[in-house]
């Protein structure tokens, strides 16, 4: 907009648009992205790619605490590390019987299977991993992996320490790998009680604690029972420990128990972890045969 | 000398640069990892509001929203949790520019505990909708704590800024 002078305006007043109609502009965009990634998870790739630039950074506001664990561990005194020397070395030998024996067992599994025209179980690969440390958001409990898609670490993958589930990776960043607890309110595991074989879901409450849901309040669980992964969602290998059952409350007044366990790895610990591999696939769910005109006596025997 | 309502002393410009740089510095802070303790200072937010309300012009609700979407990658949140909370900080500090710079420091945080409470309470609605658990009542401390952080914080940010005070007995001003 050229003047008689044949200059614009100086722009004392060019402010762009008004602060309120920018707020709404920005709050509609926070919307969308908030429902794009919480309900259609489109924005991973975006957030791969600005991991990428937050990376160096994270790992510097990470050095000190690194350093400080690390000057810790140099401290801790010689008893201590002499202690768990003996433990360990006592565990070694303890787990060396089981593991000469293991080979040979597995061979004669494998025959026994082959006999039997079953399946033979997969082996499972894995790779070690570190918990780095738990990431900042407060309303879920996750946490952070040194390893990541450079060393095969793979969205769905199960992460398991020496003594069960920790839980399973959700997100994988080139570097760094995400993985929910197993107490995330989020997290669903399908599991089974090694007594009597009954099939529950395992949830995480949020405090660290476990909870069987969905079971009936006649269902047949006692305290102490074992809970173990029962592999049917394809991702968890069957028979991992993944939690004891401390408490339990029959309301009749409810249709269903309140089964309250105790995860069996340390879950809130820092550590060494073991990422597993990919399962393979489940076999196809087969077809559902059409429905005919049932009567009701043999619709109810189904189930 | 007569006292301005953004500092009693002469100040120089800002730097763009020192404003990148402080912000920065609060991402890593804030993303050094503590523990499951939800109770810390939000360094982003304190220091997007200080910039807010120092300089309107410069820093707003964009760079809030910017600042916002690397948090929430930092922090492993869902995407435009914090981007949301940070923008709607940004626009109340914005409009509390003017207002706020006439009083003392002190009663400068107690303008800025509400904006910071604001912006908890928005990310705790977002996630709350979307099925998180309620992180526990600590999780409000982190504001308290932010707003008391305000004095210190301010000596700190505009450390760049100030001059040694000339005092020449033939020039009074």
């Amino acid at each position: 907009m050229a003047s008689v002078a044949g200059q614009g305006p100086p722009p004392f007043f060019k402010r762009g648009p008004a602060p309120l109609a920018r707020l709404m502009f920005l709050l509609i965009l926070c919307l969308v992205l908030l429902i794009a990634d919480l309900r259609y998870r489109y924005l991973e790739v975006l957030r791969q790619a600005v991991s990428v630039v937050t990376y160096p950074l994270q790992m510097a506001a990470y050095g000190p605490v690194e350093l400080a664990r690390k000057v810790d561990t140099y401290f801790s005194s010689v008893q201590a590390l002499t202690r768990e020397n003996a433990d360990l070395a006592r565990k070694q030998v303890e787990v060396s019987g089981r593991l000469l024996r293991q080979d040979s067992v597995e061979q004669e599994n494998l025959r026994l299977r082959a006999l039997l025209d079953m399946k033979a179980q997969q082996p499972v690969s894995g790779v070690v991993a570190e918990i780095l440390y738990n990431t900042r958001d407060t309303f879920s409990r996750r946490v952070i992996l040194n390893k990541g898609l450079q060393q095969g670490i793979d969205t769905g993958q199960a992460v398991v320490d020496d003594a069960g589930v920790i839980g399973q990776v959700t997100r994988s960043y080139p570097l760094q790998a995400e993985v929910t607890l197993l107490s995330d309110k989020d997290q669903a595991v399908p599991v089974q009680i090694t007594r009597n074989g009954l099939r529950a879901v395992i949830f995480g409450v949020g405090n660290g604690q476990l909870e069987l849901r969905f079971l009936a309040a006649s269902a047949d669980v006692q305290v102490g029972d074992e809970v173990v992964t029962s592999g049917l969602d394809g991702v968890f290998l069957p028979g991992l420990p993944v939690a004891k059952v401390v408490r339990i409350d029959r309301d009749s007044s409810y249709s269903f128990a309140r089964i309250l366990c105790q995860p069996a790895a340390g879950i809130e610990q820092h550590g060494t972890v073991l990422v597993l591999g990919n399962r393979e696939a489940l076999p196809q769910v087969p077809e559902q045969a059409p429905v005919r005109d049932v009567p009701a006596k043999s619709k109810k025997g189904r189930r | 000398m007569q006292p301005t309502h953004s500092s009693r002393r002469i100040l120089l410009p800002v730097k763009p640069w020192f404003i990148l740089f402080t912000l920065l510095t609060a991402m890593t802070l804030n993303a050094v990892p503590l523990g499951r303790f939800p109770g810390f200072p939000d360094w982003i937010a304190l220091t997007l509001a200080f910039w807010c309300v120092r300089e309107p012009l410069r820093v707003g609700m964009l760079t809030a929203f910017i600042v916002g979407i690397v948090m929430d990658v930092i922090g492993g949140a869902v995407m435009g949790q914090h981007a949301l909370a940070y923008v709607l900080l940004a626009y109340f500090a914005g409009q509390l520019s003017r207002r706020v710079l006439w009083f003392g420091l002190l009663q400068q945080s107690l303008h800025i505990l509400p904006l910071l409470l604001l912006s908890q309470v928005a990310m705790l609605i977002t996630r709350l909708m979307a099925g998180a658990a309620f992180p526990g009542w600590w999780y409000f401390a982190g504001c308290f704590l932010a707003a008391m952080l305000w004095t210190p914080l301010n000596y700190l940010l505009l450390l760049p800024q100030f001059r040694p005070v000339e005092r020449d007995d033939n020039r009074p001003i």
